[in-house]
């Protein structure tokens, strides 16, 4: 085994999210700090972007928050993520989706992606 | 002092308890054998030389063949010598990572990567000369003035021009130990180093 992989499977402790990828839409319960109070807080929207592998891996979340855009980039090891949501599949073509930034409205959407039911029970 | 020579790997990131993440760079350092211990008494000064990396002995010469042998070593690709050892160790003993722990602040020598021929903007960090337009032509990344008229009538000594850049040794102070990985002979340090991937580091506190 090399050695950055190594290193990576010792500091990365099992993280039991949903397997999740560009499109789907999720809710990001995360930690904050409010001086010496602890609060999970949470945000909800599209992946647009999975980057990097090991322990430096993160992904994206972007949400149109009162009409404007807001973009997350939440590490994928953080101890501050608490657990990860799954609330769609989404029906994509791309790995980065980009060009949501540019979209607003309907044209925005993502369509949700159908399943079969046996593997929803899943 | 203290040290080992070592192998830079590689970059990666780290999380603390409270979720900070801080870039740290793995370092595969030792075990080293101590090769030559050199007094004052014999030499003129203390120091002690390691070694690190199997040679083959086809493709070393006769000389380095018994200058290892007195250690009891096959011959070894890298030496270096530390001035004034802290510890006390003898010839054909190993120096392995528990020489520091978790914590611990230290120095990273290293080569850095060498740039080629390069021009002043990129080597002293030079801004160029005036603006695109204007007149300026194609002076954009030119040096200016190197000096005064014709009193001096020269270029002072040490003036910064285009030149080699990069393949320098460099000392970087203060790196913490993020982590030790003892059997795999791993150590973190906060930061990056100075090199590029797989070249040799020098670890010293």
């Amino acid at each position: 085994m090399n050695a950055i992989a190594f290193v990576h499977e010792q500091l990365t402790g099992k993280k039991d999210f949903p397997k999740f990828k560009a499109g789907d839409n999720i809710t990001v319960n995360y930690k904050i700090i409010e001086g010496s109070k602890e609060r999970i807080q949470s945000f909800k929207g599209d992946v647009i972007k999975k980057q990097g592998n090991g322990a430096t891996a993160s992904f994206t979340v972007r949400k149109i928050s009162d009409g404007i855009g807001v973009e997350r980039v939440f590490p994928f090891f953080s101890p501050n993520v608490e657990s990860i949501v799954m609330n769609k599949t989404g029906n994509v073509r791309r790995a980065k989706l980009f060009y949501q930034r540019k979209r607003s409205g309907k044209s925005a959407r993502i369509r949700e992606k159908r399943q079969a039911v046996a593997e929803v029970a899943k | 002092m203290k040290g080992i020579i070592g192998k830079k790997i590689g970059m990666t990131s780290i999380f603390d308890s409270s979720g900070k993440q801080t870039a740290c760079t793995i370092i595969e350092a030792g075990p080293c054998v101590v090769t030559q211990v050199k007094t004052i008494e014999s030499d003129g000064y203390n120091a002690l030389s390691l070694s690190l990396g199997d040679k083959k002995e086809k493709h070393s010469t006769k000389s380095e063949v018994n200058h290892y042998a007195k250690a009891q070593t096959a011959p070894k690709k890298f030496t270096k010598e530390f001035r004034n050892y802290s510890l006390e160790k003898n010839i054909g003993e190993t120096i392995t990572l528990d020489i520091f722990a978790e914590g611990d602040s230290v120095e990273v020598v290293g080569t850095t990567k060498g740039k080629g021929f390069q021009g002043v903007v990129k080597r002293h960090g030079f801004h160029g000369v005036g603006q695109q337009s204007h007149g300026q032509h194609d002076r954009q990344r030119a040096p200016g003035s190197l000096g005064n008229s014709s009193d001096a009538a020269r270029v002072m000594k040490g003036m910064k021009m285009a030149g080699r850049m990069g393949n320098d040794r460099v000392k970087l102070k203060g790196l913490k130990v993020v982590k030790i990985f003892a059997e795999k002979n791993y150590i973190l340090v906060s930061g990056s180093v100075p090199g590029y991937n797989g070249s040799i580091v020098l670890i010293q506190k």
